[in-house]
Formats: structure tokens, sequence, C-alpha cells
């Protein structure tokens, strides 16, 4: 590789921060952390999912006040009470969850809060289209300042939030988890916005589950487990599967084991499908598919071809313009959600904090979304609590749910374990179909492995799978079919062992053929 | 650590009644009174004699279900500005049964009420029905609802067979047809209207809790309340939840009404105005934390402030104190949860578990 990894400068730290110790009551969520961050570096902090990652990203931006420890921004003591003095020390931080004003323009959320005025104390909008469009161009993150932010992709909008960030003087740059909700390809171009920040001397602390993209992307790296840090590395130093192991503190299977199994009877059918999105355009459009029972049937494609639609019009949140969908033979072509799911289908969505989880609801309320009106949850209309925590219980032991407590609630689990939560409660439906859309976003290694194993495990037991995911990776280790989609149709049905990422790529790109 | 919550919130609240009667102090201080003697005055017009006692119960009773009715939908995501209107319709409907019908006291109580109840639960699910089928906020709704009552009440009202000749008012309603408590009139007077109101009520706030809590409705409605995109997901159906919700708490606030026609009034009356039993609901459901036995408490706390409050009178002050003390507790309770909700939503550094 031609370019330097980052621009370190290993004689200025940016940030230090001493001994962080943070409880939320009796929990230790940060157990006597120290995090080091030099100039012109990305700095990695990888751990399980709730090993406490976003709690200390939480605290140096002010979100929450340590219990104990220490915070020296370039050799000063700092006590960052809040986010205002956080960006006052150049500390800016990119959620996982975008919090930008969705109707207005990408330039006026930029702007808001330190607005340009004109003389006359109004606001200078010329101006600050003008700012927006220098700052995009210093750092090579390209943006349309006019565009509004509901109508450009996620990927554009975490740029809008960096360049929010920048706007307001960041010399030091969090971003939690930022590649969860991006394409690979767009994973390719963040990391070159890295790069460029690094180059203009900006830090840059990387939370991330994916370990190529630590091993590409940073020079330091801090692993922490359960609230305590293990260790600080060289990235370059290092491989994969030591990272992962220090993390977790075992070994990590990467590989999936599978044994062969034949196919059986067809469970689901798609025939002549067409949907339409929002706008009334077909994104699906007369696709045809099959899932057997004992397989795993991966769906791959790039973000936007119509997956959305397709599995939507399955479980029944759209309506299907034309063409049938059976479950093994019984037609639930726009068929309610609560009908779709009686016939045997369970899903683990897309945006589990949209539609997995009702975050207000304990984690015990949430395990029986959608099997609360039947026995033993409760009788005739009465629900029966104590049958309802014992399975909650249940789940939280056998998928490893931290903390291990059923009253907590849904909003106070780290993103990983909210995941879990679904996980569980859908896997255990044992459903004749299983429909997992990106199952493992934003899931540590540990916990993928085990995501992986419970969808393998769902085959073994002769059911059907039905896997949605952009990464080639996860389709490829998983699947025993994978079908690729394109423009809303299925171009082309390979077998996961001899297809190559190539040949998966060039279909995806709509170079397929029959 | 549940414990631990319930009792911040308690305590936080009891702290917004202190400084809101704290805040009254000082009123009645700048308008040249001593603040002492008006809220001795104010606690012995509350406590001094049963029949006190016995009428700041009677000033609750409508509140309490008004309250829950309030409280219960927003549990669900719903914010019932209708009270008042099912209020109204339901003390008209009770109005019109209790007088129009002749029956045995057995039959006739139980008719009236449940006639009125049923009646205000379809005004109810109106506004539901308005917001499931056609995407109408149901604050819009409501208010809408609120002044159809008050017209078609009035209107009712005015009618030759209705209107009692003389009087701005239906007829009584029949003897049979009364909830009064007569042997209790022995101790604290004809005048003082005890009745079987506060019995209601309080049941009512049993069986709201019951339903919220335990039951498998409960559950629905509360996370359509919560999240309506993952009960849609995980099978709930959003339109039905919401038609549902608002027609119970149409009838918690047409219980109101009809309460307090058989139990106070014995008729209803033509009127300028809302008279703000509906309204109050909301103030009441706020300091009770939308918990059904908060609201329990906060309608004893208001009705008590109102009823005792009036015996300041006696020292000539305005009864617009009582007012403003009630304002500064809905406020200090408000700017309380307010900043609780700003923690959860922008820090959520604090999860809260609901209060029940
Ligand atoms: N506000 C809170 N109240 C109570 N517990 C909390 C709160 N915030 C976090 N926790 C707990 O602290 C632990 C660490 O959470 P954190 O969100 O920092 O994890 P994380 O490392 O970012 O995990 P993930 O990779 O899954 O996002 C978790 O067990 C979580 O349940
Ligand atoms: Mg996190």
């Amino acid at each position: 590789m031609d370019y330097l990894k980052s621009h370190i400068d290993l004689n200025e730290l940016v940030i230090d921060m001493r001994k962080i110790t943070k409880k939320f009551g009796d929990f230790v969520a940060n157990d006597c952390i120290d995090l080091k961050v030099y100039k012109g570096e990305v700095h990695a902090l990888l751990g399980e999912n709730g090993a406490g990652k976003s709690t200390l990203m939480n605290i140096l931006y002010g979100l929450y006040t340590p219990t104990n420890g220490e915070i020296y921004i370039k050799g000063k003591k700092v006590d960052i009470k809040n986010p205002n003095v956080a960006i006052h020390h150049g500390i800016g931080m990119v959620h996982q969850h975008f919090m930008l004003i969705k109707p207005f323009t990408v330039a006026e959320n930029i702007i808001l809060g330190i607005e340009p005025i004109t003389s006359f104390y109004q606001l200078n909008m010329k101006k600050a289209i003008e700012d927006v469009e220098e700052i995009s161009k210093k750092y090579g993150l390209y943006v349309d300042p006019r565009a509004k932010i509901e109508d450009i992709s996620v990927s554009m909008q975490q740029r809008v939030e960096i360049l929010k960030a920048l706007y307001r003087g960041a010399e030091i740059l969090i971003l939690d988890e930022p590649t969860a909700v991006l394409t690979p390809q767009e994973i390719k171009e963040l990391i070159q916005i890295m790069r460029n920040l690094t180059k203009q001397g900006k830090s840059i602390l990387l939370i991330t589950h994916k370990l190529k993209e630590i091993k590409e992307a940073a020079d330091f790296c801090t692993i922490i487990r359960r609230g305590k840090k293990i260790d600080m590395v060289e990235v370059s130093k290092i491989d994969e599967n030591q990272l992962a192991a220090m993390m977790v503190g075992r070994e990590v299977n990467f590989k999936v084991h599978k044994e062969e199994k034949r196919p059986g009877k067809v469970i689901l059918q798609i025939k002549e499908l067409t949907v339409e999105d929002n706008r009334g355009i077909s994104t699906v459009k007369d696709l045809n598919l099959t899932v057997q029972a004992g397989e795993v049937l991966g769906i791959a494609g790039v973000d936007g071809n119509g997956q959305t639609e397709l599995i939507e019009a399955i479980t029944g949140l759209r309506k299907a313009k034309s063409g049938q969908i059976l479950i093994k033979d019984y037609d639930i072509t726009n068929k309610t959600p609560r009908e779709v799911f009686e016939s045997g289908i369970s899903n683990i969505p897309e945006d589990r904090q949209k539609h997995g989880l009702v975050l207000d609801f304990t984690v015990y309320e949430n395990m029986i979304l959608e099997n609360f009106r039947k026995k033993p949850f409760s009788k005739k209309f009465k629900l029966q609590k104590e049958n309802i925590i014992n399975f909650s219980k249940k789940l939280i032991e056998e998928f490893d749910i931290r903390p291990k407590d059923e009253n907590n609630l849904a909003r106070s689990l780290s993103g990983g374990n909210q995941q879990k939560v679904i996980i569980a409660r859908e896997v255990t439906n044992d459903p004749e179909l299983l429909i997992a859309v990106q199952p493992t976003r934003g899931l540590d290694v540990g916990a993928i492995e085990f995501v992986h194993k419970s969808l393998v495990d769902q085959r073994n037991k002769n059911k059907a799978v039905l896997l949605v995911s952009f990464e080639l990776d996860e389709i490829m280790s998983v699947s025993d079919r994978i079908a690729v989609i394109y423009e809303g149709k299925i171009v082309g049905i390979v077998d996961a062992k001899k297809t190559t990422e190539n040949e998966l790529g060039l279909m995806m790109a709509g170079g397929g053929y029959k | 650590m549940k414990q631990k919550i319930i009792n911040e919130t308690f305590l936080f609240t009891i702290l917004a009644i202190v400084m809101g009667l704290l805040v009254g102090a000082v009123v009645i201080f700048i308008s040249g009174y001593n603040p002492i003697e008006a809220y001795g005055l104010m606690i012995k017009g509350i406590f001094s004699k049963p029949k006190y006692i016995a009428r700041t119960i009677i000033r609750a009773t409508p509140l309490i279900l008004t309250g829950l009715s309030v409280a219960f939908a927003f549990r669900t995501g719903l914010f019932n500005i209708g009270a008042e209107g099912q209020f109204i319709i339901g003390a008209l409907t009770a109005a019109l049964l209790g007088y129009f019908i002749q029956l045995p006291m057995i039959l006739h109580v139980p008719i009236v009420f449940l006639g009125s109840v049923f009646i205000a639960s379809l005004w109810g699910a109106m506004a539901g029905y308005m917001k499931a089928k056609f995407g109408v906020h149901e604050v819009i709704a409501t208010i809408m609802l609120n002044w159809i009552a008050l017209y078609t009440s009035n209107y009712i009202i005015s009618l030759e067979k209705v209107k009692m000749p003389g009087s701005e008012s239906s007829y009584d309603i029949q003897e049979t047809a009364r909830m009064s408590i007569d042997w209790f009139k022995g101790i604290v007077g004809a005048s003082t209207k005890v009745n079987f109101g506060m019995v209601i009520a309080v049941l009512a706030s049993i069986l709201i809790y019951y339903i919220l809590f335990k039951t498998t409705l409960g559950y629905e409605l509360r996370a359509v309340g919560y999240n309506k995109d993952a009960a849609e997901y995980g099978g709930i159906h959003i339109k039905r939840n919401i038609i549902v919700s608002m027609s119970i708490a149409g009838a918690l606030a047409g219980a109101a009404g009809a309460v307090h026609v058989m139990g106070v009034s014995y008729r209803a009356s033509t009127l300028a105005a809302m008279e703000g039993y509906g309204f109050n609901g909301i103030a009441v459901s706020l300091i009770g934390n939308n918990s059904p036995f908060g609201v329990v408490l906060s309608s004893f706390l208001f009705g008590g402030i109102t009823y005792g409050g009036a015996n300041m009178q006696l020292l000539g002050i305005p009864t617009e104190v009582i007012n403003i003390v009630i304002g500064s507790i809905v406020f200090f309770v408000a700017a309380y949860r307010i900043f609780q909700w700003i923690t959860i939503f922008f820090n959520h550094e604090k999860p809260q578990k609901e209060d029940r």
C-alpha cells in the first residue's frame, strides 16, 4: 500500500484520560481506564458489546460525569461538565444515532447554533454555504450543502455529522461505530477521509467491531474488557486473531462450522413480486425466489436495490403491488404482520431501536413482544409475570445478555446487547422461516460468532433462514445459496461454496448472468 | 432499585407541592395578608368538621375519574384534551336517562351509570377513530369534540321536554337514579351530598392499574404508547389500540360526569363555558405522574386546596390566590418532570423505569 497509515506525532499527547471510573448504581461500566491519544493519530477502541466503550467516550464528550479519574487535554487538566466544554476544548463526537434535523438542508444543519449573520443580524446563508464548501473541500468530505438531510443517504448524513464537528473547530473526533451503517465501498471512503483528517493534524478516536478496519486505519488500539483496560497495542505489530482473543478473553473462531446438509421442501416461495417504495417507484420488480427447509439463503446486494421493500412486503409491513408470497403453500400476500408471524415467520429487523424493541420497556417486557398473548405468558387476558420473568432469565443466560438482569430498561443496554435481546426472542420462536436483516451490525466478534451459530442451528434443525446482509464475508460464510439482488430483481443464484468474492461483486454491480 | 426511584419521584412531587405553597404564601403576603393565618384557615376548611372532609371528598371524586382518563390515554401515547367533552356527554346522558326512565332503584342506578359511561366511551372513541382512520391528531379532534359536546348538551337541555321551566337546567333525575348515601347525611347534613362516587372512583383507579400493568391489553397499549413501530412489528394492531384507548379514556371521563349528576347536581345545566372538570384532570394527571394511584392522591390535594382554600376568603383573600397556588404547584411538578425527561432523552444517563 502506497499511503502512510496516518500522521501520528508521538511527541504530542492530545488526550490523556487517567484512571477513569464510571458507575451506574452498583454497576461499574468503566473501571480505572487509562486512554492516551496522540496528535494525528487514529486510535481504535476495541471491546465486546457492553464493555464500556461508548460510556468512556460519553465521558470524554461531557455527556456523563466520571465517578472518578482525571482528563488531560494537551497536557492541561480539564473538567468536562457538558458537551459545550468538550467542544470548547476541540472535541467533536459523531454518535451512532445521528442527531440531524431532517427537513433542514446540509448547510443549515452544520451551522446550527453558530450561524453566520449579516451586519443586520440576518442569517447569512450565502456565507454558510461558502463555509461548508470550504471545509468540505479542505478535508475531502464532499456533500451538497443545499440538499435536505431527508433526501441524502446515511453515509452522506454521516459526513454532515463529521463536518458539523469540524465546523465547530474539532481537533479530536470521536466516531462511535461509524462503519456499522455503511456499505463496504462507503467504508473505504470513510477510511480515506480519516486519513485526510489526520494529515491536517486531527486525532480520531474510532470505535469499531471490525478488526479489519482497525488493522487498516488505526495506529494504536486500546482494548477494554468488561469495563477494564486490558492493553494498548501497536496495531501493526499484532494480527486480527490476537486482537480478538485479547478482547474476548478466549480464542475466537471466525469460520462458521457447518455440516453438509441437503435442503428439504420449499418453505418460502415468492412469485413475480412487485413492491413500490414510498415514492411510488417499483423497487422490487417481478422478483422470484424460493427458500427451502434446512438452508440459509443469503441475499447479497448493494444497499438500496430493493432489499428493504422486499423484506417489508414479506413481513406484512408494506403492501405488494402484484405477485404472490407463499409460506408452505399458504398465501401470506398482503396479510397483517400478526398473520404473517402466526404463519411461522420470525424476523430480526434491520433497525433494532425502531422496530425491534420498545426501549422504555424492561428487558423482560421486550422478550414477549410477539408472544404476550400466548401461554404461558398470559392466561386469558392476564399476564403471568412469573413465567415471563423465568423465560427471560433463561434467555439472558442462554444468549449471554449483559448485564444479567431482566429488570433493566432496554434503553440502558449497550447496542450489542440490545441486538442480543431481539435475536434471543426471535430465534426462540423456532419459526419455519427466520428472516435476519443485518443481524450482526454493531456486534463484537464473539457475539457475531454466536449469532452465526444460531442461524446455522436453525438451518440444522431443518428450518429455513433468509439472511440479508451487505457484508460479503458474512453472506459467504453463513449461506448455503446466495441470491444476488440488483435493481429489484434476483440477477443470479450461486452456491456459496463455489462462488468467489469477485464473482459476487460483479453480479452486485449489475454484471449478472442467469 | 425500583423502590428507590419511586421514592425519588414521590419526593420531588412533594417538594414541588411545598414550593407551590411557598409561592402562594409569597403572593398572599404581598397582597397584605398573613400567609400562616391563611393556610391555617385552608387546613381548617378541609379538616375541622366531618362535613368539610366529606365535601373535599365530593370535590375530589370527579377529578379522580377525569385524571385517570387523561393519565390512561397518556400512558398509551395519546393526549386526551377531550375529557371535558366526555364529561359533558356523560353528565347529559345521565340526566336524560335518570329523568325519562322509570325503574326500581336497583336497576335504575346501574342503567343510568353504565349507559352514560357507554355513550361517553363512544364519544371518546370517535376521536380515536379519527386518528386511526384519517390521521387527525387527537388533540385537534378532542378540542373540536369538546365544543360539539358543549353545544349539543346546551341544545338538548333547551328542548321543551327536557328543560325545567324557569331554569337553565334539565328536570331533576328521579329519586331512583340517585346514588346518595342517605344514612351518612345524618352525620354531615342533608346539604352535603355524600354519594357512592368516591367508591366508584377508587375502584376505577384499581381497575385501570390492573388493566395497564397486569393484562395483555395494557401491555399492548403501553407498547404502542412507547414505540408504535416496534409494536406493529410485533404484530400489535396500532389503529385498534388507539380506538380502544380513547374509548376507555372517554368512559372514565364520562363516569365522572355521571357521578356528578347522579350524586351531586341531579341535573345537567346549560353552560356558557366549560366547567373545567376535564381540563383539571390534565393537571391532576400531571401531578399524579400519570399513575393511577398518584391520580387519587393528587385529586385529594386538588380538591382539598380548592375546597379548603375557599375558606381564605374569610380573611378577604380573593379566590384567585388559590388558583395561583395550584398553578405554581403544577408548574413546579411540570418543571421537575421536564427536567427528568431532559435527562432521559438527552443525557441517556439515567434511564428510569416507569413508575406504577
Ligand atoms: N445510562 C445507563 N444506565 C445504566 N447502565 C448503563 C447506562 N449506560 C450504559 N450502561 C451499561 O454500561 C455497560 C457499558 O455500556 P456501553 O454502552 O458503554 O457499551 P459499549 O462498549 O459501547 O457496547 P456496544 O459495543 O454494544 O455499543 C453496559 O452493560 C450497559 O448496560
Ligand atoms: Mg456502544
